[in-house]
């Protein structure tokens, strides 16, 4: 039993150990972003502000143009988002719960496609954007997602899956039609993974790089993630700036992380267990 | 009945409309198109000129292709192997009984959902050869920490532990898997006399080696991926030490206009990526055991 006790003990301590350094670069990026300039370059280096200089983020936001990038971002996160509800469920309740000819088949081809590395499909695509005087607009960035994302629609069919037929069955035979049955019965049913779809999306909105790079050119479309690239590359040294910009933009996804968390941990095991 | 039939197989049709539609348009149409660019010499300026094979052969005798494809080929194996032995430990340590494990948990899960640029702005700071933390805390075992970024030798190291901090999602699926084999076979290991190792090698690691072998795949092809991380933190270098796969095709396309190379390098991509795929999946068959009784 000491035995244990022992191992119970060596795992607290290894644990505890691990956290440090997985919770140590927050801290610096949070502890950076409050110092002074002679706090920041000098070795060894210190663990806390001292002075504690909150002006660093007044400054910083004076410098960069933080809630027009944020309302950018936003923006994006919402068109995204519409597009996603109005595609992604629908599909996998055809995918699902329908049957019709070619079913299995469209499927997996629209399975399979996450296969391809996106940019296999970059540059075409970027032509055609380029065609239509889509880029340096938000368009190109959100429009993919009103037209069945392929990852989004494999994690809510199986969620789908997990419905009782029955539930159909019933509606039917009242005379409901298919997309009454999505709309009334079946789409309220879902709401936990639409929240976990609603998460993702807003993740990898939040931490999108290459798409914005590509069609974002006039410096107001800019993300924040773009934006904080930029900023960096014209305040290499001014590391508080950097780094209270960086903390301003980590706040949202901490915040909606700590409200949301079980939908994340679910999110991720669905797609991980089942894939 | 074969009107019900008929109505629902209509609103199957419509309801996945907008999806097919979507691999037309934005997948198969898109991928035929880089497919035929990628036998082209390709510049924007000029439509695209046939010829044949000439993009793959330039690549594979250009220096800098080989040079990005070790690269990539170097932060893939280390990073995933890396990836999936750390996770494994944490969440080994995560599934023991402990107090506060939720906390745990979300101290490990958090650094993988904050902004890749954030991260790569911070890791900059913190992997600084001069005043970076990670040199600071070496110091105390007695070790002088190289220039990290700023060393073609070390580049590639730091980004692989820069890439450990954020294994937080494989830890939650290693914890959902260790969650779903049953507390019995332990006991029943245990009565037999078993030790801790034994039980890993005969309980734990066959029946989490479909997890394992989810995490490879994906992580796998997630390091295949890497563009942000050498954007931001070392544009390629020192020395094109960082010069990945993905950052080349991205310069060859939008910094030098060599759009047919550039489809070519996305089609070789794609190729390696689903050899690795099969080869993985045709080896899984001697490691993976997909039966729970």
């Amino acid at each position: 039993m000491s035995k244990k006790i022992f191992l119970f003990f060596m795992a607290y301590v290894i644990a505890s150990i691990l956290a440090f350094f997985f919770l140590l670069p927050l801290w610096w990026m949070i502890s950076t972003s409050l110092k002074t300039n002679e706090q920041i370059f000098i070795f060894p280096p210190s663990w806390y502000p001292d002075p504690v200089k909150f002006s660093n983020y007044s400054e910083a936001l004076n410098k960069i143009d933080f809630f027009r990038y944020f309302r950018n971002t936003l923006y994006i996160t919402v068109m995204t988002l519409i597009g996603v509800f109005f595609s992604a469920p629908l599909a996998a309740y055809s995918f699902s719960r329908l049957n019709w000819k070619g079913r299995d088949f469209w499927f997996f081809t629209i399975l399979s496609t996450m296969m391809l590395p996106p940019q296999v499909t970059m540059i075409p695509l970027y032509m055609v954007f380029s065609r239509i005087s889509w880029v340096d607009s938000f368009k190109p960035l959100y429009i993919r997602f009103y037209f069945g994302p392929p990852y989004f629609i494999f994690l809510l069919r199986q969620y789908f899956m997990t419905i009782p037929t029955s539930f159909d069955d019933a509606a039917y035979i009242d005379g409901c039609s298919p997309y009454r049955i999505y709309w009334s019965i079946l789409l309220p049913l879902v709401k936990p993974a639409l929240i976990t779809v609603a998460i993702f999306v807003f993740l990898n909105t939040w931490n999108d790089f290459i798409n914005p790079l590509l069609y974002l050119h006039s410096p107001n479309l800019y993300t924040l993630a773009i934006a904080l690239q930029v900023f960096k590359g014209q305040y290499e040294v001014d590391w508080s700036y950097l780094m209270a910009i960086s903390t301003l933009m980590t706040i949202p996804v901490l915040i909606v992380f700590f409200f949301l968390q079980r939908y994340f941990i679910r999110g991720i095991v669905l797609s991980g267990i089942k894939g | 009945m074969s009107s019900f039939r008929k109505v629902q197989a209509i609103a199957g049709i419509v309801c996945a409309f907008p999806s097919i539609l979507g691999f037309f348009f934005f997948v198969l149409g898109p991928a035929i198109a880089s497919a035929y660019f990628s036998f082209t010499r390709y510049t924007v300026i000029e439509p695209p000129e046939f010829i044949g094979f000439e993009n793959y052969k330039a690549l594979i005798s250009e220096d800098l292709f080989r040079v990005s494809f070790y690269n990539t080929i170097y932060l893939t194996s280390l990073g995933v192997l890396s990836t999936i032995v750390t996770s494994l430990v944490l969440a080994l340590l995560l599934n023991q009984k402990l107090r506060g494990i939720s906390i745990y948990r979300t101290i490990f899960f958090v650094p993988s959902i904050t902004p890749l640029v954030a991260n790569a702005v911070i890791w900059t700071l913190f992997l600084n050869g001069k005043y970076g933390l990670i040199n600071y805390v070496l110091s105390w075992f007695g070790i002088k920490g190289p220039a990290w970024l700023a060393d073609p030798r070390w580049a590639k190291p730091a980004l692989i532990i820069m890439g450990l901090w954020g294994i937080g999602q494989s830890i939650v699926i290693y914890l959902a898997g260790l969650q779903g084999i049953p507390l019995e076979l332990y006991e029943a290991a245990e009565v037999d006399g078993a030790g801790i190792i034994a039980k890993f090698k005969y309980i734990t690691w066959p029946l989490l080696s479909p997890t394992t072998f989810f995490i490879l795949i994906t992580s796998t092809i997630a390091h295949f991926q890497m563009f942000v991380q050498p954007y931001v933190m070392t544009q390629g270098g020192p020395a094109d030490a960082t010069m990945t796969y993905v950052y080349l095709l991205y310069n060859k396309a939008f910094g030098w206009f060599k759009m047919g190379e550039a489809c070519a390098m996305a089609w070789m991509l794609f190729i390696l990526v689903i050899v690795l795929t099969l080869l993985q999946f045709y080896f899984s068959k001697k490691w993976v055991h997909y039966e729970i009784s």
